[in-house]
């Protein structure tokens, strides 16, 4: 009764599909860039630079879900190898608040130098930064301020108010420019409920209204592509003629402008936020995005210089005093198309 | 497509098939009227545009291609939670740098395989592997999740220009409505003869109103499951090559809690989450809400705040709407 199993000629029509499909999926993940890395950032701290007391920096922010947050990682690591002085040991980056706090107390306990954190959350890391400083570790708080000030030696971060203040200049400066009485100016934040947004937000209400210049609409999206192009395509069609839009974010950025181009829109400007590599070639370009302003990760490489100066007890080239300071709030730059050959560099790959 | 009531009162087999679908529709229909009628009185210049619809209908057409999908699935007795995560996957892995050497049709050869392939694997688990469907899908939503990030570094992978085809897909209109639509409408309207025209559709009722039955009447109820989650994730490769098209880019973060609008839409479509009946009308019809929901918003200048409230508010009455024109509650 046993019948050879012979396979079926559709057995093997589906499976060799199968294979094939494999084939093609595996080799279809490969994500080698083609051009290597950026050349680092150029050492220009006079004599601070030569080497001195080696120092280790412990390092840790939260896990990469978003360009900005790598290429504060990355930021940071590039500006270590410069110096021969510098053991960078960075811990896994996380999302999670009890891992960021387990991985800080691992730094402590393995006695690095100094620590440099960007914190998931100011608030609730501020008790092991407390104990680390309680220890006799200076801790380099960047950007996500600890609240308590105990809990740090020195801050450096960026200024979201500072951001929405150059871009409302920008927009502000060149709609007077052209004359344009009662502008259309619309903006796109990112997530509504963070006081980052709400700081910029009102940055640039405060930059437009020395113009006599207000907002006209805004809307919220997620910091995400899909989201930017979402709530971009649905403003666009309430707003037949814009006369200027800013996006706080680079990232959502790419979204917000395909939906202009598909919208086949080109009566405005843009202005960006952040300061991506992809928005400064598209400053490049002759399109409608004409401006970004900068909350540059580079913060990252700034915070491990300093860290270094801190535990090589050094102070700062350019000031007077004999020690670091204590809070250092980065300028929002505003990149154009005159001077993005020198910004783009810095710019960070969404 | 007739609603005549006495028939259904006359006929109890015919209203278990087809009547309740298609009264359920009535208050869908009204709730898509009234917020007309909002968008009409609130911004007459604005709402009833060609651009506008345009609009509207574009940005349904992702989430709308997905709610096909879902739909068969849950009338089919299952749920897919992995939905918004396989289209960010397909999106992912159709846009890294190597698929996209291989240009433009590889590209969407990748996005549609990869979503059908995750949708065999849900499958396989569910129908071969008996594990819940909520479970299984919520296993392939964290891990498609995952592999979308390692894929992609966490980074937002952008269609080169040589590439460009897949961004016509968004560009090119065709009587005013770009391509994306008409991909929408085709999918819609091949859910729609799939699931009212032929035996896979038929199995499908019957698979989801009565598993034990649909055995016994000689239906292999495990291959057909197989087969509904397989074209579930066929259709996220579909919408992943649509938010490919319209945001010129693949990434992880695509498709953030679909399947949660997915899922509502196809609620508010009159679709049983026991499973049994559904309309893929119903769906379609459910998108279209949501959509326009978030394009008068928009329109007024409203934060999504109070969006997402209208959402929860809509979702409720609905479904009280439908178990009023059932008048036996399931």
């Amino acid at each position: 009764m046993n019948t050879p199993r012979i396979p079926s000629r559709r057995g093997l029509l589906i499976g060799g599909a199968a294979v094939a499909a494999g084939g093609l999926a595996a080799a279809c993940t490969g994500n080698t860039p083609e051009e290597a890395s950026k050349p680092a950032a150029a050492i220009n701290g006079g004599d601070n630079d030569k080497p001195g007391t080696k120092v280790t920096i412990g390092f840790s922010a939260p896990a990469a879900d978003h360009g900005w947050i790598a290429a504060i990682t990355k930021n940071a690591q590039d500006v270590a190898k410069n110096y021969s002085d510098v053991t960078l040991r960075a811990v896994e980056p996380t999302n999670d608040i009890n891992q960021q706090i387990s991985a800080v107390e691992s730094l402590i306990a393995a006695k690095v130098n100094v620590l440099v954190l960007l914190p998931n959350d100011g608030a609730q890391l501020n008790q092991v930064a407390r104990k680390a400083m309680d220890a006799g570790i200076p801790v380099v708080n960047l950007d996500r301020v600890f609240p308590d000030k105990l809990s740090y030696r020195t801050w450096i971060g960026g200024d979201n108010y500072g951001m929405g203040v150059a871009a409302g200049h920008y927009v502000g400066e060149k709609l007077k420019q052209k004359n344009v009485s009662n502008p259309v100016i619309v903006e796109i934040q990112g997530i509504a409920t963070l006081p980052l947004t709400q700081d910029r937000s009102k940055g640039f209400a405060d930059a437009l209204a020395t113009y006599d210049f207000k907002v006209t609409a805004k809307q919220d999206a997620k910091f995400t592509v899909e989201s930017g192009n979402q709530v971009a395509a649905n403003l666009l069609q309430a707003h037949k003629k814009i006369d200027a839009l800013w996006n706080h974010d680079d990232d959502q950025g790419v979204g917000v402008l395909a939906a202009i181009k598909q919208a086949n829109r080109k009566e405005f400007f843009m202005v960006g936020g952040a300061g991506s590599a992809n928005a400064m070639r598209e400053i490049q370009g002759s399109g409608v995005l004409e401006a970004t302003v900068t909350y540059s990760p580079t913060m990252a490489g700034s915070a491990i210089r300093i860290a270094r100066l801190i535990a090589q007890d050094k102070g700062m080239a350019d000031l007077v005093e004999q020690r670091a300071p204590q809070s250092l709030t980065l300028a929002s730059e505003t990149v154009t198309k005159d001077n993005v050959a020198t910004y783009l560099p810095l710019g960070f790959e969404s | 497509m007739t609603f005549t009531l006495t028939k259904k009162k006359a006929d109890p087999p015919e209203r278990a098939r087809r009547g309740p679908g298609e009264i359920r529709h009535l208050g869908l229909l009204g709730a898509l009227g009234l917020l007309v009628v909002v968008g009409l009185v609130t911004q007459p210049g604005e709402f009833a545009t060609g651009g506008n619809i345009s609009g509207i209908l574009t940005l349904a057409a992702t989430i709308g291609v997905i709610t096909v999908g879902m739909t068969f699935v849950i009338i089919g007795g299952g749920i897919d939670l992995s939905v918004g995560a396989l289209m960010a996957l397909a999106s992912v892995w159709a846009t890294t740098l190597a698929t996209q050497s291989y240009g433009p049709v590889v590209m969407v050869l990748c996005a549609v395989l990869v979503g059908t392939g995750a949708g065999v694997v849900n499958g396989l688990l569910i129908a071969y592997g008996r594990l819940v469907p909520f479970i299984a899908t919520l296993a392939m939503l964290v891990a498609a999740r995952g592999l979308g990030q390692r894929i992609s570094e966490r980074k937002t992978q952008l269609i080169r220009p040589e590439n460009n085809a897949i961004e016509s897909l968004a560009t090119t209109r065709v009587l005013g409505l770009p391509l994306v639509v008409y991909l929408f409408a085709a999918v819609a309207a091949a859910g729609w003869v799939l699931l009212n025209r032929t035996t896979f559709g038929r199995r499908t009722f019957a698979v989801g109103g009565n598993p034990e039955a649909a055995r016994l009447a000689g239906i292999d109820v495990r291959r057909h499951t197989l087969a509904l989650y397989a074209l579930s994730g066929f259709c996220c490769g579909i919408a992943a090559l649509i938010i490919m098209a319209r945001t010129t880019t693949g990434s992880a973060t695509h498709g953030d809690l679909y399947e949660l609008d997915a899922i509502a839409a196809v609620i508010i479509g009159g679709t049983l989450l026991t499973g049994g009946r559904g309309t893929v009308v119903g769906s379609i019809l459910g998108v279209l809400v949501f959509t326009i929901i978030t394009n008068l918003f928009v329109l007024n200048g409203l934060q999504t705040t109070d969006q997402l409230i209208a959402k929860g508010v809509i979702i409720v009455v609905a479904v009280l709407l439908q178990r009023r024109g059932l008048r036996t509650p399931t």
